[in-house]
């Protein structure tokens, strides 16, 4: 099939970006996305034009580094679809496909189609973790996990931290990526302990970085590949709330902004 | 300088060697600690695991990864599972037959002392990890489940749902990341290790790009940890993530660090078949899949009705008749030679003919839809999405591909190379696996070495070392930041006709027929007399857009395909010398009259670890016996 591409074009972080047009043709739908934006570039460089910059690495859906707006949806048309999983089927010939990057005030475009996800990384290091050393650990089956709970936790830790939440939101809210940390580690055993200072710390954090409020328009969790659901965001508002409520010195401290 | 290699494995019995060895090794003042510096590349499992424990005992790390986040690297696509000897499920299991089995499933290539390491630490990992918050799969009662893999006939694979590889990295990350806070480590993101800085014949620093701007920076440390995983791309077609590369080990090659059995790669039996030209990368199915589906091909030749179609009596399940102690779990390389095996005799279904059926019809009947979709629903998720098939309904279409190297840079007991101070983990060394990986041991080897290893060795280094000051106007950091500069304008400048993808889909191709799953002399010299042809080509033709001086994603491929390009006749001058067939290398010359590989104990018992020597003068072959003194040699049979 053929296809007419508007890809968001910007050499650097300190340029203006825009649109340009190009022609895929001969698509094969067995190709991936990324696979026709392949035979795009491999058309740009015989060319001599520099060829469309874009991030990706596993191209199986796992590790999170792909992800572009196709006709303004986060990742595609594909439901629970990664960019690098979605395939050329789900379009037809002689559609019109515009093609930017994530678009957030915490997630600057570096180049073309890649942007900036540093932000997430420091969500994690202000809590999104349990202390545990090397070595210092019990035996394994000293802590029983109930199968449901395990299973939850298993539901929220799928999160591959691409930033789709982020791009999907109106208001750039990246409340279900930090929801789904806090989710993971909040209903295991080993997570208790620093319950509270999680949820005040990561959140202090994704304010800190300038993402935006949640208004519960629920966009996040359609462009999630990953399917992770609103409860784990009402679930870290429980947390936060009770955190504060608590605010033992520790948190209040960490606590900046709700 | 010519290489010595010398194992340094402890004496005394194999069950205490490791015990003894901690004691014995030197430590540091906890407070001198953060005065030493240590580079690790790569944030894997290996390399995320060595930096957050370095941080947490007080060292100043720096760690350094091409993605643009820690938790992205390749082990993060792992899907079966870790194994551990903690024989929890009470089936008989324990450290010494973990220990067997990987020795024998590497078919007797790997060292003894380190494997039964690999064993003994395995049941720390699990702790380790739980203690993290990682989601292991569990049972009603709380404790966790268990799953069999391939090559082994207990139950000791722990696993969460398809995506273990993913869990264990992200508690690797969540490690990491505390450390990043505390301030212990610092993590530069994409940055590439272009190469490394040996003073005084020891590794002290590395030479990085960084992806956004395209500074090249040099870094200096007491020691360099690599982590930067296997070389699988240099087929082009693999299951390795598109940027996964040999550079970083490859130009510690060229600097002075032995490469180990090069030519010992992993080809996975199940892989979603190639669907066209325009495939860029291959998907694995997990190998725990094989736990409830049955492989087999039609009896006769050309049979293109559909699967549904074709009787019982007319399938042949082949693994199932030709192994029937192992049947379906019968280890990779033997798995995947099968496969081609029915596939060459005109056997082979789906397009072209490349693939076998993996069909969990009579699982579903036994256990029911549920069952299945709880054990392995976003497997078959990602499989529909890719064909367009429900595999519920109608079998998976599975072909082998590459998936893992063996081979990898050559370390001693210590995980230290043939330059000291510089250190090797994960996938990038050669030390555990043989000539052949079991399923669930590369999670287990990885964070075996980056968290309960490398930590202890590393700081014996440290303890018995002074060493001299060093930092960017050192000549030796001159010279080499001169040398990358130099090449990566070169690349810029030929300003050919061809892409860099197509010259390495080129080299994929060659090595894929001449030093894949089959391997012959006529054919590796065939190889061997066209790669330097394709590098020469290369170097005149390849097309490379841009500047050194910006995000440049073909400046970063064309600088890790001339290192493939070089890399490839390593591989295949290795697998030409080894005139034997075992494990992952089969030599289509030596084989049993039923097809299977013949091992030579008595000329290839021993590990080879290349030298290289100069760009015009061949590499010099270096081997390290392997003594088996608590196994015995014995013809790997799975039947
Ligand atoms: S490239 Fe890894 S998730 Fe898409």
């Amino acid at each position: 099939m053929n296809l007419t591409l508007h890809v968001w074009r910007q050499p650097d972080a300190g340029s203006a970006g825009r649109l340009e047009r190009y022609e895929a043709r001969g698509v094969s739908p067995d190709m991936s996305f990324l696979e026709m934006l392949d035979v795009v570039n491999e058309g740009l460089i015989e060319k001599g034009e520099a060829p469309i910059a874009f991030d990706h690495d596993c191209r199986e859906g796992i590790c999170g580094s792909c992800g572009v707006m196709i006709n303004g949806v986060a990742h595609g048309p594909m439901a629970g679809t990664a960019t690098c999983q979605l395939h050329m089927r789900s379009f037809r010939d002689g559609d019109e496909i515009v093609v930017e990057p994530w678009r957030a005030r915490a997630f600057p475009v570096l180049r073309d189609l890649v942007v900036d996800r540093s932000p997430l990384d420091r969500i994690i290091e202000a809590g999104g973790f349990i202390s545990i050393a090397t070595g210092n650990a019990p035996d394994a089956h000293a802590i029983l996990v109930p199968k449901q709970d395990a299973d939850s936790a298993m539901d929220a830790a799928q999160c591959i931290g691409c930033g789709a939440c982020v791009a999907a939101c109106p208001n750039a809210s990246a409340m279900l990526f930090t929801a789904a940390k806090v989710s993971h580690l909040g209903v295991l055993p080993q997570g208790q302990p620093e319950r509270d200072r999680r949820a005040l710390g990561m959140i202090a954090q994704m304010d800190l970085e300038g993402f935006g409020g949640c208004t519960n328009y629920g966009e996040c969790t359609e462009a999630c590949p990953k399917g992770i659901s609103l409860e784990t965001i009402a679930r870290m508002n429980r947390d936060f709330r009770v955190a504060s409520l608590r605010a033992r010195p520790e948190s209040a401290a960490a606590a900046g902004a709700p | 300088m010519s290489i010595e290699l010398k194992s340094n494995v402890p004496a005394g019995p194999l069950a205490e060697k490791w015990d003894r060895h901690k004691f014995d090794l030197k430590l540091v003042n906890p407070a001198n600690k953060r005065k030493h510096t240590i580079l690790v590349v790569g944030s894997g499992l290996a390399g995320g695991s060595a930096a957050a424990t370095l941080g947490e005992l007080g060292y100043n790390v720096h760690c350094f990864c091409y993605q643009d986040s820690p938790r992205r690297a390749h082990s993060i696509a792992a899907q079966g599972g870790i194994n551990a000897a903690k024989n929890y499920p009470n089936d008989g299991d324990s450290v010494w037959r973990l220990f067997y089995d990987t020795v024998k499933g590497g078919d007797f290539r790997a060292r003894e002392a380190n494997v039964y390491r690999l064993a003994q630490v395995s049941v720390n990992i699990i702790d380790q990890c739980v203690a993290q918050g990682v989601p292991f799969a569990r049972e009603y009662g709380g404790l966790l489940a268990n799953r069999s893999f391939g090559g082994a006939q207990v139950s000791r694979t722990f696993y969460a749902r398809g995506q273990t590889g993913q869990q264990l990295l992200l508690g690797a990350y969540s490690a990491l990341e505390r450390q990043v806070a505390a301030g212990t480590v610092q993590m530069h993101t994409r940055t590439e290790m272009l190469d490394l800085i040996v003073v005084d014949g020891q590794a002290r620093g590395i030479v990085t790009r960084d992806m956004v701007s395209g500074a090249v920076e040099t870094w200096f440390g007491d020691a360099v940890v690599l982590g930067t995983g296997g070389y699988g791309n240099v087929f082009y077609l693999s299951t390795n993530a598109k940027g996964c590369n040999v550079s970083a080990t490859y130009r510690a090659y060229k600097r002075g660090a032995a490469f180990a059995n090069p030519c010992f790669t992993q080809i996975h039996p199940t892989c979603i078949p190639v669907a066209g030209e325009h495939q860029s990368k291959l998907t694995l199915m997990s190998e725990s899949l094989r736990n409830d589906g049955r492989v087999w091909v039609p009896k006769q030749k050309g049979d293109t009705r559909a699967p549904g179609d074709i009787p019982d009596a007319e399938r042949d399940y082949y693994l199932e008749r030709k192994y029937p102690s192992f049947g379906n779990l019968a280890p990779r390389d033997i798995s995947s030679r099968s496969a081609k095996e029915v596939c060459d005799e005109g056997r082979g279904v789906g397009p072209g003919g490349r693939g076998v059926y993996l069909d969990f019809a009579d699982a579903i009947a036994r256990l029911g839809e549920d069952t299945i979709r709880e054990r392995y629903g976003n497997l078959f998720e990602m499989y529909q999405r890719i064909t367009d098939e429900d595999p519920y309904k109608v079998p998976m279409r599975i072909y082998p591909a590459v998936h893992y190297t063996m081979g990898g840079l050559w370390v001693d007991y210590n995980l230290m190379g043939t330059i000291p101070g510089l250190f090797v983990i994960g996938e990038a060394n050669f030390s555990d696996h043989g000539a052949n990986r079991l399923g669930a041991s590369a999670l287990m080897q990885g964070l075996a070495d980056g968290y309960f290893v490398l930590p202890y060795t590393i700081g014996n280094y440290i303890a018995t070392h002074k060493l001299a000051k060093v930092d960017a106007s050192h000549p030796e950091s001159r010279a080499v930041v001169a040398q990358v500069n130099e090449r990566m304008r070169r690349l810029l400048a030929v300003n050919g006709t061809r892409t860099v993808d197509s010259f390495h889909r080129e080299l994929g191709k060659l090595l894929w027929e001449h030093c894949g799953m089959a391997r012959n002399a006529e054919g590796l010299r065939t190889a061997l007399a066209r790669i330097p042809e394709l590098r020469a080509e290369f170097w005149k033709d390849v097309k490379v857009l841009g500047t050194g001086e910006e995000l440049n994603q073909s400046l970063e491929k064309a600088g890790r395909v001339a290192d493939f390009m070089e890399f490839a006749e390593l591989m295949c001058r290795d697998a030409l010398v080894r005139e034997e067939s075992c494990g992952g290398h089969f030599r289509t010359e030596y084989q049993t009259s039923d097809g299977e590989a013949k091992r030579d104990d008595e000329r290839f018992a021993h590990v080879a670890a290349w030298e290289y020597t100069g760009d015009d003068s061949p590499p010099v072959r270096h081997v390290e016996p392997l003594t088996y003194e608590n196994v015995q040699l014995a013809t790997r049979s799975y039947k």
